[in-house]
């Protein structure tokens, strides 16, 4: 481990915490403007975490400690899984910890617990949610597993750091298994990050919230780490998705330089990715819950046949 | 260069295998007629690209055809058929998506296992391909024994032609032209018989719904 490591992991963790409420801004305001309405300011996100971080945090009387604990758990979670997904650099120390299959692990981690504290204090709506994010994740991780699994096959290797070296470096060469994975990620990440046509995420309709449902009992500070915990999760499947099919501008580890081109190149990708997700949130209509799972086996086939193509058209 | 093209002809039908699968999972009418002309638009791309690499002009004609009649003409036949109909929003009822979807995988690993010692003779650029080619086949083949009504089922004979067309472009660079014109007629001559069938089949049983055919005397 290089001191030159340790400083872009730093700088890797310290970029997600920070711009993830900012993407969410982005894309808050493009989905204001695709649909007519005049946008709340790029920084509103941060301007709540803010509000909530200086609140009073309410707790029902029958709460156990699982409920106080869970927004730290699940902050915790997606703060390590945002901090091994090579965004900057793939000279990343952590990056050994987990792999691609661990990444899916932690946010199951965060999933379990976020569920568990939406049913500890017992209102119907908490039950309700847990039950919807739960029909969701299970029908949602093997699919993306699919997905990291047909990236993994191209560069032989489930480590995040040597898939993104591995894509990045190739002379320019098409991956049609890449193109059916792409298609499942983005189905799999809208759901997974409460979207569209799966969630809206500006809802407060009992009928069709999953995620809001979820944390419908938390307030204060607790309910801002959750809310951030929310925007990193949508960073960090964003950045998975740049690292998988747009690796390029990615810095490695002989060339520390190349740092100094990241930021501005993350910045122009993550831009452009936020504003297609707002068009692709406008252009779609809510479905039906019982869609949802025609919605995800429709995303993990797509991943299957990917493998399949890459060993046929390798073969 | 070549190697680029062989790759965009390998990404071309992986797009198509995705269009096949997009139009399984599929209720809409409207979608699926969308759906299948960019099926059409992707097997033109597909049939340029063999030509250029290949250098078969023959092909660039072929590809000419497919145009105007996979891409134009039929998907504007079948709109009209549908506006005169209207079914444009038809939500159709057949045997669950979901498994239809789980036994059109199981075909794709069939017709992988099938193309791939076919393959293995063949030297063309783009002998990968043969396999997702045989897979679209049966793929619409199975759209057309589950569907219960008139309308899709015949979408679902077109898309296997498609998928037959794509077959002999991708493991012979494609059939004598003689054939290909003849194969052409045939279909823009199917189309319209079927659509002549269609309204039979309407006036007749006031649905579209291919099971009533199925009785042979009125109750």
């Amino acid at each position: 481990m290089t001191w030159l490591g340790v400083v872009s992991q730093l700088l890797d963790l310290a970029v997600a915490l920070l711009l993830a409420p900012l993407l969410s801004g982005w894309i808050n305001q493009w989905r204001a403007w695709l649909q007519n309405k005049s946008a709340p300011g790029l920084l509103q996100p941060y301007r709540t975490l803010h509000k909530l971080f200086n609140k009073e945090s309410v707790i029902a009387e029958n709460a156990s400690p699982m409920f106080r604990g869970a927004p730290y758990i699940v902050f915790g979670c997606m703060a390590l899984a945002s901090a091994i997904i090579p965004t900057l650099s793939t000279d990343l120390p952590l990056s050994p910890v987990a792999d691609a299959i661990a990444l899916v692990g932690l946010f199951a981690v965060a999933r379990v617990f976020i569920s568990l504290a939406a049913m500890d204090v017992g209102t119907a709506f908490g039950t309700l949610g847990a039950r919807r994010e739960m029909l969701i994740g299970f029908l949602a991780e093997p699919a993306l597993l699919m997905v990291l699994f047909s990236a993994s096959l191209i560069s032989k290797s489930t480590s995040l750091t040597t898939i993104v070296e591995t894509l990045a470096h190739r002379d320019l060469a098409i991956y049609p298994s890449l193109a059916l994975a792409g298609v499942a990620f983005t189905m799999v990440s809208l759901a997974e990050n409460a979207r569209v046509p799966v969630d809206n995420p500006a809802t407060h309709l009992e009928l069709t919230m999953i995620h809001e449902a979820l944390i419908l009992e938390y307030s204060g500070r607790h309910l801002a780490l959750l809310e951030w915990a929310a925007s990193l999760k949508l960073f960090a499947y964003s950045c998975i998705g740049l690292a998988l099919f747009f690796p390029w501008g990615v810095a490695e580890a002989e060339a520390p330089l190349a740092l100094l081109l990241a930021l501005p190149a993350l910045f122009v990708k993550l831009a452009i990715g936020g504003a297609l997700l707002a068009l692709l949130e406008t252009l779609s209509a809510k479905m039906r819950i019982f869609r949802v799972p025609e919605f995800l086996a429709t995303a993990f086939l797509l991943a299957v046949i990917g493998l399949l193509v890459n060993i046929l058209l390798a073969g | 260069m070549t190697e680029l093209v062989g790759q965009l002809i390998n990404l071309l039908a992986a797009i198509l295998l995705m269009l096949s699968f997009a139009m399984i999972s599929q209720r809409r009418i409207l979608s699926l007629i969308h759906l299948f002309t960019a099926q059409g638009a992707a097997l033109v791309a597909a049939t340029v690209l063999v030509g250029y690499a290949t250098h078969q002009p023959h092909l660039y004609l072929s590809a000419g055809i497919t145009l105007v009649l996979k891409v134009l003409l039929i998907p504007l036949l079948l709109h009209r058929v549908i506006n005169r109909l209207d079914v444009r929003w038809d939500v159709e009822t057949l045997i669950n998506i979901p498994m239809t979807m789980i036994i059109g995988i199981a075909l794709v690993i069939f017709a992988f296992n099938l193309a791939l010692p076919i393959a293995k003779l063949s030297v063309s650029v783009v002998r990968g391909t043969l396999g997702i080619a045989l897979a679209c086949v049966l793929l619409s083949f199975m759209m057309m024994i589950t569907r219960s009504k008139a309308v899709p089922q015949v979408i679902g004979f077109l898309s296997m032609e498609n998928g037959l067309f794509f077959a002999a472009t991708s493991a012979t660079y494609g059939m004598p032209m003689v054939v290909e014109l003849g194969i052409a007629l045939d279909v823009l001559v199917g189309i319209l018989i079927l659509g002549v069938f269609m309204f039979h089949i309407r006036e007749e049983f006031d649905s579209l719904d291919i099971r009533h055919l199925e009785k042979l005397k009125e109750d």
